[in-house]
């Protein structure tokens, strides 16, 4: 997973954030995956500086961290673009054309799932059942939903958010 | 109290908010004040109807008038029209409500006849964030009747008779589980909620923790007073942000009004629940998984015995179940284990939820009493195939689960007959596929989802399903043999017989049921090198009719790798050779005369 070309450049203001985050939770029993949850809305994703501080922070092998955060995919090593771009490709989405839907955005956007664009604007996830299964196809940018899509619908979707 | 004159409930579930209900609300709220509205008529910001392809909705009381797909602009006539003049405005009324000159009740239409709701009871029909509400329909009145009136084994005796099984798909009866629990020795115990809904397709528990937080609280409560517990964790998704939040606010309103906490009901019962948010993980739906999780650690399975009644979260026993199950709870304790018994088939008692998607018209959530067949499912209450297509096939169970094929649509759906037929009850989600659904392409859709979840602890599932993915992959692209699908059928089984827990067990199920009912498919990809469906890309070919081409060359000018070609007025060919099988040539033929087969 060595996709990260972006250095990392976390602010004094969300280490103090995350120092909070961490004081609270120290002691509680299973406190990774709060805190890991946390530390992620913070930094909006959770590089390897970030999971040594809370390696420290916590008392818990790095090891075990990074193995937590890998396991789990709600948890990104990679940072996320302004745009969130998610494709559900739950079963009801898939049944009704999302995988073309997926594939269109990768053509426009020239980046694969789980990347982001160059110029840090848009990111790519295939989620899982959003739970909007009355609209299906479904995709999501930030919080917008865009629901009965076809293939044609997407270049003009995206277009808003590229200005 | 504020005395209104109608009320207008909206739903605020996910499908709806996807569709901008939020909005709405807010439009309502604006239009009442500028018609001096605001005290006669209330709104309430509901959880799910069940009829999802419809939102928004609204429904307005007392006349009981169910307004669908609303938009802002509508929003406005509604308020003058409706509310102001006492005119109905029938335009955006849910067609099958209308009659003549009055309307149906909202009982009376097909979607919501042959349902019937217990764990949905409260679901867009009170509002979720406000705990009076829940209580004016009979909320906590069980954990009063539990915590004052009735011994422990009282109320596992209850829960055993009513014949209650795992709503999460296993189908394990719940009243044992809680008796193992309760006879399980330990300083200290833990009931926890299983709410990480995985199954692609299917938002049952979901709807029912944003409808009806207050019912899953209280179930836990009881169940914790049960086996001697009072500390609860519900274990639910991140995916789902209006569930958890709706049940942060109900915890804390319970933990008001003393409903958790000390000493609940001065009966000297302690109980607390705390949140746990998943973070993305299928295998965290397997129980021991979950506890794992709960941990904080990676959700990875351990063999059972021992059972997490014995032995689970932080080594205590642990009683686990599923939001629909202990949605049934306070139901049976009001209402008896006889009642509970009346509902539902031999085996399979009471009702259950699903998810209904995929090609149907009425997509959203159902409630049904067990034994009602497929094809009341598909045909009654979901109105049929859209655009006149046929069904092929139902899948129940998500990717442990199979496709139910055309004619055994009149089975009864309960436990027991789905694992008959091939496929499980799951935790209900139920997809309907039609001829444009290729069932090889949906078995390697399943298998990428398992490959993908596969949590890598045991062999027969980290490798067994890459491998299985990889045969179907060399099915679909037109290179399989006839062996491969005797190879298949074989590792199906030696995976199902030796997978460390469910998600492995169960993996092959989309395979194996395919395989049983779609055999004939599989070997024309195989034999004849052709998707039936037309979905598998590389099988696909796309020609041109020449009795329908008119020779415009539209095609031939948007192909983008110039692989169409012949005269003006004459018809044209494509050369499959060239062909990039994108399909542009089929979306910009306007006669139709274009032909992927």
């Amino acid at each position: 997973m060595e996709k990260n070309t972006i250095p990392f450049n976390g602010t004094k203001e969300q280490e103090e954030k995350l120092k909070s985050v961490i004081a609270e939770h120290k002691g509680q029993e299973g406190a990774v995956i709060p805190v890991l949850h946390k530390a992620q809305e913070i930094y909006g994703y959770l590089p390897i500086e970030v999971q040594e501080m809370i390696s420290e922070g916590l008392d818990v092998p790095l090891a075990e961290i990074y193995g937590i955060v890998t396991f789990y995919t709600q948890f990104s090593i990679n940072p996320k673009g302004k745009y969130q771009i998610g494709i559900c490709l739950g079963t009801a989405c898939y049944v009704k054309g999302s995988g073309d839907i997926l594939e269109k955005v990768k053509e426009i956007l020239g980046i694969d799932v789980g990347e982001c664009t160059p110029d840090g604007l848009f990111s790519i996830d295939a989620t899982r059942c959003i739970g909007a299964c009355g609209l299906a196809p479904v995709m999501t940018i930030n919080d917008d939903v865009y629901g009965r899509l076809v293939v044609d619908d997407v270049a003009d979707i995206i277009k808003k958010y590229q200005q | 109290m504020d005395m209104f004159r109608g009320h207008i409930l909206c739903c605020g579930g996910t499908g709806c908010t996807s569709s901008g209900c939020d909005a709405i609300i807010k439009e309502m709220e604006v239009q009442l004040a500028a018609n001096g509205l605001e005290k006669e008529f209330k709104i309430v910001k509901t959880g799910c109807f069940g009829l999802c392809a419809l939102g928004p909705v609204m429904i307005i009381y007392p006349e009981g008038a169910f307004y669908s797909r609303v938009t802002t602009e509508d929003v406005k006539e509604i308020v003058e029209e409706h509310l102001l003049k006492g005119r109905v405005v029938k335009r955006l009324l849910y067609a099958e409500t209308v009659e003549e000159d009055t309307i149906k009740s909202l009982n009376e239409v097909d979607f919501y006849k042959k349902q019937l709701r217990v764990a949905l009871r409260n679901c867009g029909v009170i509002n979720p964030e406000d705990i009076e509400e829940y209580i004016g329909v009979d909320g906590y009145q069980a954990l009063g009747k539990v915590l004052t009136e009735m011994s422990r084994e009282e109320v596992i005796d209850i829960i055993k008779k009513s014949g209650l099984r795992g709503r999460g798909g296993g189908g394990f009866p719940t009243g044992m589980k809680w008796e193992f629990t309760y006879k399980a020795q330990g300083d200290q115990k833990y009931v926890a909620c299983n709410a990480d809904e995985g199954d692609p397709g299917a938002f049952m528990d979901r709807s029912i923790l944003e409808g009806d937080p207050h019912s899953v609280i209280e179930a836990m409560a009881i169940a914790g007073y049960a086996v001697g517990a009072n500390q609860g964790y519900i274990y639910i998704r991140a995916e789902y942000p209006i569930a958890v939040k709706r049940l942060g606010i109900a915890i804390a309103q319970a933990r008001e009004y003393g409903l958790l906490g000390k000493n609940i009901f001065d009966s000297g019962f302690d109980f607390d629940l705390e949140i746990r948010l998943g973070a993305g993980a299928f295998v965290c739906g397997e129980e021991t998984a979950l506890i794992t999780s709960i941990e904080g650690k990676r959700g990875e399975p351990r063999p059972r015995p021992p059972f997490p009644a014995v032995k689970g979260l932080w080594g205590k026993p642990t009683l686990l179940n599923n939001v629909e199950t202990y949605a049934n709870i306070t139901q049976i304790i009001l209402n008896g284990a006889e009642w509970f018994q009346s509902i539902g088939t031999e085996k399979s008692k009471g009702t259950k939820v699903f998810a209904l998607g995929g090609k149907i018209n009425n997509t959203g959530l159902v409630e049904i009493p067990m034994g009602t067949t497929l094809r009341e499912i598909v045909e009654d209450i979901g109105g049929g195939i859209p655009n006149g297509k046929k069904f092929k096939a139902a899948q129940t169970g998500g990717p442990s689960g199979g496709c139910i094929p055309a004619h055994l649509m009149d089975t009864p759906i309960d436990y027991d007959s789905l694992i008959q037929i091939g496929s499980m009850m799951g935790s209900g989600g139920l997809i309907v596929m039609d001829e444009d659904n290729c069932m090889v392409d949906i078995a390697k859709f399943f298998l990428e989802f398992t490959v993908d979840e596969s949590c890598g602890k045991c062999t027969p599932c980290r490798v067994g399903t890459k491998r299985l993915y990889e045969l179907l992959e060399k099915i679909t692209s037109g290179n399989g043999t006839m062996e491969d699908l005797d190879k298949m059928e074989e590792l199906c089984y030696s995976i199902k017989s030796t997978a460390l827990c469910g998600l492995g067990q169960t993996a092959p199920n989309p395979v194996l049921s395919t395989l049983r009912y779609f055999r004939d498919e599989y070997e024309a990809h195989v034999r004849d090198k052709v998707c039936p469906a037309g979905v598998c890309k590389k099988l696909v070919k796309y020609t041109i009719v020449a009795d329908k081409c008119k020779g415009c060359s539209a095609c031939a000018r948007k192909c983008p790798v110039g692989a169409i070609s012949g005269e003006i007025k004459s018809p044209y060919t494509i050369d499959t050779e060239k062909c990039v099988k994108c399909g542009v040539c089929m979306d910009t033929c306007k006669f139709g005369a274009i032909e992927r087969k």
